[in-house]
């Protein structure tokens, strides 16, 4: 789990940076970070504000892109069946990305293991606090960097880095290709509704092709 | 917008992140029914990443700008190319804005 660290760290500083040069206060950037605690949803969320935005659609969009939240959970569930609601309450606040993707391979490995929410515990609380540090660190340089630096193009390029990686497979390229396309075609659309109207317009693409693919083999 | 609105904004999104992230370990014994929901689930990283990060790249102060002196779309290029090479977001992030400040410099 240790390699995982080096990575995060630079993406929690962006996330700090980029929030506070919108002009949100450093305390509601902490805030954020730590009620949202979702990096990536936060980026994007910054972005949307600095472009006028309105609320809900800032909101709207965060959640679709926390969708994949759901997946994770449907993906871990099975593994934390048998803990009390206290415990489940409390492992879901920390279900991010790295979190895991880190349980879920040591779970595969070994199904049978005992004190899975120990472990879970551990891992998601280091990556958590990683992730709160390196917020802090961009909150407190984010002030400081002048803005022909650009840095807030750095969002759009760790959105890059983690698409590119996750592009695996046909019906994937589909989704992201028809969702590109939409948001272009999309852009004047009011309140920047474009970006929930190309991911609906992906996600059909994508399940559109698989269908497809499924009934031709079978 | 005003910083109540912000506050307002930060904690729907947080409460709202919370329940997805909480729904089906609570729902644990019912995951099988979901299926459906399960396989559009799969697209929907893939799909909203790039409905959020080609605006970003293609449109200028609202207007969409493909030329070689639109230092954000080359940039962008340049960051597809070394996330497929390298894997990596630090390299992907550097090389995008390397490229971005080289062409300010060139154009300025």
């Amino acid at each position: 789990m240790l390699p995982i660290l080096p990575g995060l760290i630079p993406f929690a500083t962006i996330s700090g940076i980029a929030t506070v040069e919108t002009g949100i206060p450093a305390h509601l950037a902490l805030a954020f970070s730590v009620i949202s605690y979702s990096g990536t949803a936060q980026m994007a969320a910054v972005q949307l504000i600095g472009a006028g935005a309105s609320a809900i659609v800032v909101v709207l969009t965060a959640l679709v892109i926390n969708l994949r939240f759901a997946m994770y959970s449907a993906s871990i569930a099975p593994h934390l069946r048998e803990l009390s609601a206290r415990w489940k309450r409390a492992l879901a606040y920390l279900l991010a990305d790295q979190a895991y993707a880190v349980s879920i391979t040591r779970f595969a490995k070994d199904p049978g293991r005992a004190n899975k929410h120990w472990f879970f515990l551990g891992a998601a609380l280091t990556i958590w606090g990683t992730w709160q540090a390196g917020t802090i660190v961009g909150i407190f340089l984010g002030a400081r960097v002048p803005e022909s630096w650009s840095l807030d193009f750095a969002i759009p390029l760790t959105f890059i880095a983690v698409l590119v990686p996750a592009i695996r497979e046909h019906a994937a390229l589909v989704a992201a290709g028809a969702a590109g396309l939409i948001s272009i075609l999309a852009a004047d659309l009011p309140f920047n509704l474009g970006i929930i109207v190309a991911t609906t317009g992906g996600i059909l693409a994508g399940m559109l092709v698989e269908l497809r693919k499924n009934r031709a083999q079978g | 917008m005003t910083t109540n609105t912000i506050t307002l904004t930060i904690i729907a999104i947080g409460v709202g992140t919370y329940l997805i992230r909480l729904s089906f370990i609570w729902l644990a014994d019912r995951v099988d029914k979901f299926a459906y929901l399960q396989k559009a689930l799969k697209f929907v990283p893939v799909a909203v990443l790039p409905a959020i990060v080609m605006p970003a790249l293609l449109c200028h102060d609202g207007a969409l700008d493909i030329s070689p002196g639109n230092g954000r779309l080359v940039g962008g290029v340049v960051a597809i190319v070394v996330a497929r090479l390298t894997k990596n977001m630090l390299w992907t992030t550097i090389a995008g804005i390397g490229t971005l400040w080289l062409i300010q410099a060139i154009a300025g």
